[in-house]
C-alpha cells in the first residue's frame, strides 16, 4: 500500500493533523522532562568523584545543545525539499523551526556559561565548541532576519533555504571541535563528548530529558506552523471557516 | 529541603541554568498560543467584515 505524503503537503490538511498531534507532542515532553529531571536530581549521587552538584546542569545543556544542532539539521532538510519540490509546507516548516532552533542554541550557550564559570572558572572562552555554537546562534537568527527582511514569502522562503544550506558547513565544525581525531592538535577547553564516562543513572536522565526536549521541539514546532498557515493562508476558504476555540 | 535547593554551594549556578530553561520553554508555547488565537480571531473579524460588505 502506498502512502500519499504529498497529502499532507498542503496547509489544509496538514492543519488539522498538526492539530491532533500538539497535545500527545506536549504531553509526552512534560512527562519525560519531568522524569528525567526527577531521576537527575533524586536519584543520582550529590557528589562524584571529580564533579560537585553543578554537573546538574548537564541534564538541560546536553539536550538544548543536541537539539540545537539537530534542529539545525532538520531545517536544512526541509528547506531542501522546499527547493526540491517546491512545496509550501516545506518551507513552513524550515521556518517555523529555526525560531525553536535559536531557542535551544541560546539556551545551551547560557546553561553552558553556568557550568563554565564552575568548572573552568570563567563564563565565556574562545574555545572551538562555543565559538561554533555561537556562528550557529548568528546563522539561525541571519536566517530568521533574511525571512523577515523580504516581503514575498515565494521569494523570502527561497533565499533563506539557500542561507540555511550554505549554514550547514557549521555542524561538522561543532561536532568535531570537541570529538576531534587528534587531541594534541585540537586544545579544548570543552571536554569531549564520551558518552561511555558517564555515571549510568546521570546517563539515563540526560537521554531521558533529551527524549523530552525533542518531544517539547515537536510540539512548538508544530505549533508555530500552525500559526504560520494562518498568516499565509488567511486568504483562502478553509481558513475562513475555522472557529474560534473557547 | 534548603540543602537541596543549595545544591552543595552551586545553587545559582544550578538554578540559574534550570530557571532559564523553564522560563523560555514555557514562554514560548504561551506566545504561540496567544498568537494562534488573536489570528483566529482577526481571520473572523476580517469574515464578518467582508460580509457585511456585501
Amino acid at each position: 500500500m502506498a502512502i500519499n505524503w504529498f497529502k499532507y503537503s498542503s496547509p489544509s490538511s496538514f492543519y488539522p493533523l498538526a492539530g491532533k498531534m500538539i497535545p500527545v507532542f506536549m504531553t509526552l515532553a512534560i512527562v519525560l522532562i519531568m522524569g528525567g529531571l526527577y531521576w537527575g536530581f533524586f536519584e543520582t549521587p550529590d557528589v562524584l568523584s571529580d564533579q560537585k552538584q553543578y554537573y546538574r546542569i548537564i541534564y538541560v545543556h546536553v539536550a538544548s545543545a543536541w537539539m540545537a544542532m539537530w534542529l539545525y539539521v532538520v531545517m536544512v532538510a526541509w528547506a531542501v525539499l522546499g527547493l526540491i519540490f517546491n512545496t509550501r509546507m516545506s518551507y513552513m516548516m524550515a521556518s517555523a523551526t529555526a525560531i525553536t532552533g535559536a531557542i535551544m542554541t541560546a539556551l545551551s550557550l547560557w546553561t553552558g556559561a553556568f557550568w563554565g564559570q564552575t568548572s573552568w572558572g570563567t563564563w565565556w572562552d574562545w574555545d572551538p565548541r562555543m565559538t561554533s555554537q555561537l556562528i550557529l546562534l548568528f546563522l539561525y537568527i541571519g536566517y530568521i532576519a533574511l525571512q523577515s527582511a523580504i516581503e514575498d514569502n515565494r521569494r523570502s522562503d527561497r533565499a533563506s533555504a539557500v542561507l540555511a544550506m550554505v549554514g550547514l558547513a557549521i555542524v561538522p565544525v561543532i561536532y568535531y571541535s570537541i570529538n576531534c581525531p587528534d587531541p594534541n592538535e585540537c586544545a579544548s577547553l570543552h571536554q569531549e563528548s564520551s558518552l561511555k564516562r558517564v555515571e549510568s543513572n546521570i546517563l539515563i536522565a540526560m537521554l531521558v530529558v533529551t527524549a523530552g526536549f525533542w518531544m517539547y521541539c515537536f510540539a512548538v514546532i508544530l505549533m508555530r506552523v500552525r500559526n504560520i498557515i494562518l498568516q499565509r493562508e488567511s486568504h483562502t476558504q478553509w481558513v475562513e471557516r475555522l472557529e474560534v476555540k473557547k | 529541603m534548603s540543602e537541596f535547593f543549595a545544591m552543595g554551594g552551586y545553587g545559582f549556578y544550578v538554578w540559574s541554568s534550570m530557571g532559564m530553561v523553564l522560563f523560555l520553554m514555557l514562554l514560548e508555547p504561551i506566545v504561540l498560543k496567544i498568537q494562534h488565537r488573536s489570528l483566529l480571531k482577526n481571520i473572523q473579524r476580517q469574515k464578518r467584515r467582508q460580509a457585511s460588505k456585501h
